[in-house]
């Protein structure tokens, strides 16, 4: 399971890292930024957090899912 | 027939009572307006969808927009040039991409991270009011001496209003948010001496810019020509506008609501990490907000809840109907202060959602925890039906909530 955050898209409303303080993060620009190891065991938190976020920039993807350009992507 | 609208509330505890009727019969419900018809957004999840979609817009200039339905008369030529004059920089009423330009200059100031930073300095605030408080005597106002007040001392500080100018500040804002029995009129030319202020505040710092909010705009953004004298005014304006009645009229709600559940405030005050998931539940069960930031026009043909919906027809959303909706929170009527519910929309959802929300989730914590901790023997002074709620409000609240301990 992989998270992808797309920085093109937040708003950085920080809902999150508020949800996932250990897996999200914001950085100089206020936008998200991915700094944790994401285990399956964050799977129902990672999916809160894909629900609440409100522009809909976060996505979890299975491992196999070719890895985005742009987006940031993060996790194993 | 078609629903009126707006509606009023009835007990300052629930949204209107019609709301539940409404979100039953649909969740998009036709209403008649003065000045024409518009869509009223019943439930949770269509909620989202408007919110969100990026065919649906919140420029008062696209056709339809609704917010000139709600009177029969155009606008007079007096508000007309009131309205044009504050439009620069008021990127919550800009479609992307020219309100994302604008908001993205600011979410560095608002971050979850730079908001734990403004902590201490919040509690500070805080604390120095409360002492205020206690010296005065064993009563007060709390709205005027609290509510109002943390909100107003943390704007400036964040805007760089010297210390010494904080209570003209303060007096026009609060002439600006509107207290009980002060006139649409004095409202705006307290609106007006707050934008002239602001307009020197930012010329000031263009000469000479502080380590603050409109210091570092000025050398980021307005001195690369990326932002104009103008936009940034209004860009701090806007902030102080979306942020000071808004969580002052949470401030005194919130306080007013855990009094009237002394059990629940026993187990807040034994057990302090309860507080953030208690903010949360207040918000979404006042909903302060309701429908006035919910201005939407639909920019393209399309289907919501199974309803057709023409290129500029109008639309509100009701979030305090939203917040409400069983299919999204169960039990919603209950306060449930561990509810922990984040879904709620009482900052809206979208590219607009809040940008102040954590600095709000902040003061709101903060207010409410150290007032009962300091004064634990806090009462309210008469019944709910005797405190002036704001009925009358565009955004509800307390007029006033007399106090004593
Ligand atoms: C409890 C307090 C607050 C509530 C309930 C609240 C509610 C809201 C809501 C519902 C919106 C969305 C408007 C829309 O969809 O068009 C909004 C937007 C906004 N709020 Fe707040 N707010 C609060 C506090 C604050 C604070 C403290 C600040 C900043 C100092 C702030 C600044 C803003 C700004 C700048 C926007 C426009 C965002 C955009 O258009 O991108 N708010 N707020
Ligand atoms: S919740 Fe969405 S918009 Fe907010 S910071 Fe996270 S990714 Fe960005």
């Amino acid at each position: 399971m992989r998270i992808i955050a797309d920085r093109l898209r937040c708003v950085g409303a920080g809902q999150c890292s508020l949800v996932l303080p250990e897996i999200f993060d914001s950085d100089d620009e206020g936008l998200v930024v991915v700094i944790g190891e994401v285990t399956e065991a964050d799977a129902d938190g990672l999916r809160h957090a894909v629900r609440i976020c409100p522009v809909g920039a976060l996505s979890l993807r299975p491992d196999s899912s070719p890895a985005p350009g742009t987006p940031q992507a993060a996790g194993r | 027939m078609a629903q009126g609208f707006p509606l009023p509330r009835n007990c300052p505890f629930a949204p209107p009572p019609e709301y539940e009727r409404l979100r039953e019969e649909a969740p998009l419900v036709g209403a008649e307006l003065p000045g024409g018809r518009v869509w009223l957004v019943t439930r949770h999840a269509e909620a989202q969808q408007v919110l969100s979609d990026p065919r649906i817009s919140t420029d008062p200039a696209t056709p339809g927009h609704p917010m000139s339905a709600l009177s029969a008369k155009p606008p007079s030529a007096e508000e007309r040039e009131a309205g044009a004059r504050f439009r620069a920089g008021q990127f919550i009423d800009m479609d992307p991409p020219e309100h994302d330009v604008h908001r993205r200059m600011l979410i560095p100031e608002f971050s979850v991270r730079r908001v734990r930073e403004m902590r201490p300095d919040i509690q500070h605030v805080t604390d120095r009011l409360i002492d205020d408080m206690l010296e005065q005597g064993s009563s007060a106002d709390l709205v005027e001496a609290f509510g109002l007040a943390v909100p107003s001392m943390v704007i400036c500080r964040l805007l760089g209003v010297p210390y010494s100018e904080h209570d003209f500040f303060q007096s026009r804002t609060r002439r600006m948010v509107g207290a009980a029995g002060r006139s649409q009129r004095d409202a705006m030319a307290a609106a007006m001496e707050i934008w002239d202020y602001l307009d020197g505040l930012v010329t000031e710092a263009g000469r000479n810019p502080g380590d603050d909010l409109i210091g570092r705009l000025v050398t980021t953004r307005q001195a690369t020509g990326e932002l104009s004298h103008d936009a940034l005014v209004g860009m701090t304006f806007l902030l102080l506008l979306a942020g000071h009645e808004t969580t002052a009229n949470m401030i005194s709600l919130g306080v007013l609501t855990l009094l009237r559940h002394p059990a629940r405030l026993a187990e807040l005050r034994a057990a302090p990490d309860g507080w953030a998931p208690a903010v949360e539940e207040l918000l979404r069960y006042h909903s302060i907000v309701d429908w006035v930031a919910f201005d939407r026009v639909a920019t393209e043909d399309m289907e919501i809840g199974g309803q057709n919906v023409r290129r500029g027809e109008g639309i509100f959303v009701l979030g305090a109907s939203a917040n409400r909706d069983p299919r999204a929170f169960e039990r919603p009527d209950e306060l449930d202060l561990r509810r922990g519910a984040r879904n709620h929309v009482a900052f809206g959802y979208g590219v607009h959602q809040c940008l102040g929300q954590n600095l709000a989730r902040a003061e709101l914590e903060i207010a409410y925890r150290t007032l009962f901790e300091r004064i634990p023997g806090l009462r309210v002074v008469g019944d709910d039906d005797e405190l002036p709620f704001k009925y009358d409000g565009v955004i509800f609240g307390l007029h006033a909530l007399p106090v004593a301990w």
